[in-house]
């Protein structure tokens, strides 16, 4: 049997699906449209349903893409998702927008369940509601209340998912009622007239006012929490928490799983056949992997929070506060959270950007998300400002390196928010842009919510955006591993020689023979063959090697620069690495890191769109290549502009 | 009387008389914005905008440029439904 569950957003929908399905989820798609299908599997006296867990919508009529699969499934009794059953979760305490949704279901003859969620919040209100009326306006329907976030009512559901599945006469609620076409505005709006009408005179019968338990907080938080100061106080402190939290606790399993990998890689290395295969495993594959699951920690924190701050019901308020600032440039209120999350990991913030309905003030945010600094750009700004930047004061307190890292973040949140701006007059939408979000009620959060948001995030991402990594990193090293014909392996001999007259440590000529062998793979030739381009920002073919293997992570680039500079084991905040680069000359005699050189870098890494994993996510988000393509088009071009205007000043 | 809800002030309460035609209206009268429905403004976003409205159930927030499409009328009526 085909389960449809189907309510408003904010019913607490969610939370019925999990109490159903447990960790049975799986996330899939629809047919011929880009939404998720979110789907479990369930058994009942032996029998297997499945039940899918539509998008929260407050009408069959689609008024956004998302919602439209609804409209597409339910009006189409051949399509594939077509339901047998509809379980329509209803809030309580908000019957009469609710019934809107239900009764529209209801009229489509589809056999039906009715869930009041929330049945003790509307009661604490001081609504209380006859079930056994009510059920007489909706012949066939069996209606059940919950309490879904603390799972009662599950047994009385699944009994009655059991038996009502045949629908003996038919009976709609509107009289003579015919589903609208899609572009039939009058008649859906006649439809909202008539059954509002009707509804309100069910409610009247049914509904009794009873005295008010508690008069509910919200109110009283809300002033504090949208006040004109307080309430970006008090976000810009919970913003400041979360970051601390994801800086000071992503970092120990980080480590902890880029030691690990690194030891499995080279363990293996060490303990596999010598050969190509072996080398494929121990430094394509298990390195690609341990560059996918090394995302886990920030993400899964990340969600962690920013599920907290739905279930709770405040991130609510941090859009209807940040919307009118955010407007002006394009963006959402709704585009806060994903932006200021980028700044830790443009992954976790790209795929929060679910939450904005409007089509292109999400891919708007989308596009201009990675150019927040993230936390993998941290390595690369402070080798080159350790490198170029001297550890000076300015104006007797302000640390000169501090204030260039200040200046990289700041440049970054500023350009994010330029492009935005321009992408809003670029990018064409028939869709008006509109806001009409509901505030919901302060709620404690569920937990069991919160842990499947998260293990559904960190799925997703494994899933679908580590395939493309892993891929990617499988190209990157064996563009690395090989080269034209036996060059590489000349190129080896030769400085296995000139190491062996050199009379290096063994160390040292490993390192030594490792370099000249990148510098003859293709991946060597490819930064070599660049190298006219990149000249004028400065750079030699050897940052061109590290620019292209850090397309893998930004990352990556310090690593490469160690390898390529032959320096082994440096675990003295980049010391030798440093001191090495200062050596290097360029043919004419000058030094390769200068001033200009380096600001030139820096530059360039706060604009490219230098990760594969981001392009990966962006790709699994928008459903298509052609936006996380124009995204590094744009990156490139910005990286490649803005490093030339700042070498080209500099020099 | 034409004024609409973009004009109201936080804590009154008025009565939709309609919606201005434009695309949002449906969805508008689906979030429960039907004529007859009593409503009140009960709090704005800093700048004004947007503000945020009890829909009797629910509290809705929505910006100027939509509130600006919902016709209100002040007088209390004592037919109000609730």
């Amino acid at each position: 049997m085909k389960i449809a569950l189907l309510g408003n957003p904010n019913t607490g929908k969610s939370s019925v699906f999990n109490m159903l399905t447990g960790l049975r989820q799986h996330v899939g798609n629809f047919p011929g449209v880009t939404v998720d299908k979110k789907f479990g599997n369930i058994t009942i006296g032996g029998e297997d349903h499945s039940i899918i867990d539509f998008p929260g919508t407050y009408s069959i009529y689609p008024r956004s893409k998302d919602e439209q699969v609804v409209y597409d499934v339910l009006s189409n009794p051949n399509h594939i998702d077509f339901p047998d059953l509809a379980i329509v979760v209803a809030d309580a305490s908000n019957l009469e927008r609710n019934l809107f949704l239900f009764t529209q279901i209801y009229d489509l003859n589809i056999p039906t369940i009715l869930v009041l969620n929330m049945s003790d919040l509307a009661l604490k209100n001081g609504k209380k509601i006859d079930l056994e009326k009510l059920a007489e306006h909706f012949p066939g329907t069996k209606i059940i209340e919950t309490t879904a976030r603390i799972g009662i009512g599950k047994d009385r559901l699944l009994k009655e998912m059991q038996f009502n599945v045949t629908i003996e006469e038919k009976h709609t609620f509107l009289t003579n009622h015919k589903l609208c076409e899609l572009d039939d505005q009058i008649g859906q709006e006649q439809e909202a007239n008539d059954r509002f009408a009707l509804i309100r005179k069910v409610i009247a019968s049914v509904e009794e006012q009873v005295e008010k338990s508690s008069n509910f907080q919200t109110n009283k938080l809300d002033k504090i929490l949208v006040h004109p100061i307080f309430g970006y106080l008090i976000f810009a402190s919970i913003l400041m928490i979360i970051f601390q939290f994801i800086f000071s606790f992503a970092a120990i399993p980080m480590d902890f799983i880029d030691g690990s990998f690194s030891d499995f890689s080279s363990w293996l290395s060490q303990t596999l056949p010598v050969g190509l295969f072996s080398d494929l495993i121990s430094q394509g594959i298990v390195p690609g992997i341990g560059g996918v699951v090394i995302f886990i920690p920030q993400i899964a924190l990340l969600f962690f929070f920013i599920s907290i701050l739905e279930e709770t019901g405040y991130l609510a308020r941090v859009v209807f506060i940040m919307d009118r600032l955010m407007r002006p440039i394009g963006l959402n209120g709704k585009s806060v959270v994903p932006l200021l999350s980028s700044a830790a990991c443009a992954i976790p913030g790209v795929m929060a950007t679910r939450t904005i309905s409007d089509w292109k003030e999400r891919t708007i945010t989308i596009l201009v998300a990675p150019l927040m600094s993230c936390s993998a750009r941290i390595p690369v700004y402070t080798l080159l400002i350790a490198l170029v930047i001297p550890n000076e004061k300015v104006l007797g307190i302000l640390n000169l390196q501090g204030l260039v890292l200040f200046g990289l973040y700041s440049l970054g949140l500023v350009a994010a928010l330029l492009i935005a701006a321009l992408l809003k007059l670029l990018i064409r939408s028939k869709e008006k842009g509109f806001l009409l979000l509901e505030l919901p009620s302060y709620k404690s959060p569920r937990w069991g919510n919160v842990g499947i948001t998260v293990l559904e995030k960190v799925r997703v991402f494994v899933l679908d955006a580590g395939k493309i990594i892993l891929a990617i990193s499988i190209v990157l090293w064996a563009m690395a591993t090989f080269g034209p014909s036996d060059r590489m392996e000349q190129a080896a001999t030769k400085a296995r020689e000139t190491a062996h007259e050199l009379n290096l440590s063994e160390e040292e000529s490993d390192s030594f023979v490792s370099s000249a062998k990148l510098e003859n793979s293709y991946i060597g030739i490819l930064g070599k063959g660049i190298e006219p381009v990149i000249q004028p920002l400065g750079y030699d073919w050897k940052i061109g090697i590290s620019l292209i293997t850090s397309f893998a992570a930004r990352e990556v680039f310090v690593g490469s620069l160690a390898t390529i500079y032959a320096v082994q084991g440096d675990n003295d905040n980049n010391k030798r690495l440093i001191d090495r680069m200062r050596d290097q000359k360029r043919s004419d005699g000058t030094p390769v890191y200068t001033l200009a050189s380096g600001a030139s870098l820096m530059i360039f890494y706060v604009f490219a769109m230098q990760c594969m994993a981001t392009l990966a996510v962006v790709k699994r988000e928008t459903k298509s290549w052609k936006w996380p393509l124009i995204q590094i088009a744009f990156m490139g071009v910005l990286a490649y502009l803005g490093s030339w205007i700042t070498f080209t000043l500099l020099s | 009387m034409n004024k609409t809800l973009a004009h109201i002030k936080s804590g009154q309460q008025v009565i939709v008389q309609g919606i201005t035609d434009s695309t949002l209206k449906p969805k508008l009268m689906e979030m429960g914005l039907v004529n007859g429905k009593a409503i009140t403004v009960l709090f704005k976003a800093p700048f004004g905008d947007p503000i945020a409205i009890d829909v009797q159930g629910y509290i809705l927030s929505l910006r100027l440029d939509e509130a600006k499409l919902i016709l209100v009328d002040t007088i209390h009526s004592s037919e109000e439904y609730t």
